[in-house]
């Protein structure tokens, strides 16, 4: 039954080609193609429908059938415009061939629609698992950019490093940041270690304890934490909540706490003497002469 | 018109974020200033954390209120997890199960300006606070 059906439709494959391309011309609008060029949409569409009759030729061409989802993914075209488009040929199809037959009786009713749906499931499994696969990828590699942004670390001068930290810290993050805190302070041979959470949104008391236990860690080690960048709205929501900082040294910049820094490794800031200011001292002690 | 409530799902442990988002957002829109914002925000947060550490599946209802006596934001997050046998305990500062700073409920208590707790044993827990507009 089946091989008829097939000869059914590849023999008057041009008549259910028109029809289909205009019931999906209908579908248009609802599918979020509305913008698509409509001279991009027919080329697609007549592609489409192509890829579907040697799909159903060949018993299945999963090579074509991947080229064109992967196509229509680069287009970013909405998934609903392939299920869409597949439900809209089965449907005309199923039609046509039950117009061209003379019997009506329900088995010949079942038969045609199994065939049919034994045509159409195995282009519907393929296409739709290009597309999961595309988000998947694409979920998979922003997870991994996240974690590249996660917790750097920068030996700004001998002896001091910076871990500017920036958006919401999660436990997976906090793991990570204990590591790489202890891991640098090692490295480069850190005395102080300056964590800034200037670009963190909310402290609540799992950040906080977290950020406690790094200090605490990096303390064991020999080295010295000083935690900068805390806001005034942070400041009142930490005192809020009760955390108690107390042991955990605190500066409101970064700047004020790399001076700090400084002086923990007995160093400081001075201004260079200039050529300038030497050829006027050099004047003055002239004059004196 | 923006919507005068919203509740966000607590499964993950991602979702304290997007909660932490609604409540911002909502806290803005109402005209908080940015210590408050940050309050309600840091209140979510550890009621979120809470739902997703030890009851695992619950959800938090943001409601505006804005009658004429006052004006600010109402949260409430239900959970149907373990419950808490003893609320003084954990109402204690420094008393934590899972080895945390033990500031999570007294904390949003006194971050925000109205909470009350109701827990049973084996049914579950809600926590219905208040941040009125000032």
């Amino acid at each position: 039954m089946d091989s008829k059906f097939k000869g059914i439709v590849v023999e008057n494959s041009e008549t259910i080609v028109e029809m289909w391309l205009e019931e999906v011309a209908r579908l248009k609008e609802a599918n979020r193609t509305a913008t698509i060029s409509n001279d991009l949409y027919d080329n697609t569409n007549r592609e489409f429908v192509e890829v579907i009759f040697t799909s159903i030729k060949n018993d299945g061409a999963i090579k074509a059938v991947e080229t064109f989802s992967e196509k229509i993914i680069n287009l970013g075209w909405p998934l609903s415009y392939i299920t869409d488009g597949l439900q809209v040929f089965r449907r005309v199809t199923i039609n046509f061939i039950l117009s061209q037959s003379d019997s009506m009786d329900t088995d010949f009713i079942s038969d045609v629609l199994s065939s049919v749906d034994q045509w159409v499931e195995p282009i519907i499994r393929v296409l739709v698992n290009e597309y999961t696969g595309n988000w998947e990828n694409i979920v998979s590699l922003q997870r991994v950019a996240l974690q590249e942004l996660s917790a750097p670390l920068i030996p700004v001068i001998e002896g001091i490093t910076i871990m500017p930290l920036i958006g919401t810290i999660d436990t997976d993050r906090a793991k990570l940041i204990m590591e790489s805190l202890l891991q640098g302070v090692i490295t480069y041979n850190s005395e102080v270690v300056l964590i800034d959470i200037t670009g963190v949104p909310v402290v609540d008391t799992m950040v906080a304890h977290h950020l406690i236990q790094a200090a605490e860690a990096v303390r064991l080690i020999g080295a010295k934490c000083i935690l900068v960048g805390i806001r005034p709205e942070i400041a009142q929501t930490i005192v809020n909540l009760g955390i108690d900082l107390a042991n955990f040294p605190t500066k409101s910049s970064l700047k004020k706490g790399f001076m700090a820094a400084l002086e923990i490794t007995n160093r400081k800031v001075t201004n260079v003497t200039t050529s300038e200011d030497n050829i006027g001292s050099l004047i003055e002690s002239l004059k004196g002469e | 018109m923006k919507p005068q409530s919203s509740y966000v799902r607590i499964q993950k442990e991602w979702d304290i974020v997007g909660a932490r988002h609604v409540a911002r957002d909502m806290a803005k829109e109402l005209g908080f200033g940015i210590v408050d914002q940050a309050r309600v925000a840091t209140a979510v947060s550890e009621l979120a954390r809470n739902i997703y550490l030890y009851a695992k599946n619950g959800q938090i209802i943001f409601e505006k209120i804005d009658t004429m006596e006052s004006k600010g934001l109402s949260i409430v997050a239900v959970d149907s997890g373990p419950g808490i046998a003893d609320i003084g305990e954990v109402m204690q500062d420094g008393y934590s199960t899972s080895g945390g700073l033990g500031a999570g409920l007294p904390g949003v208590k006194r971050l925000m300006d109205q909470f009350v707790i109701q827990s049973e044993l084996g049914k579950g827990t809600k926590i219905t606070t208040k941040k009125l507009v000032r």
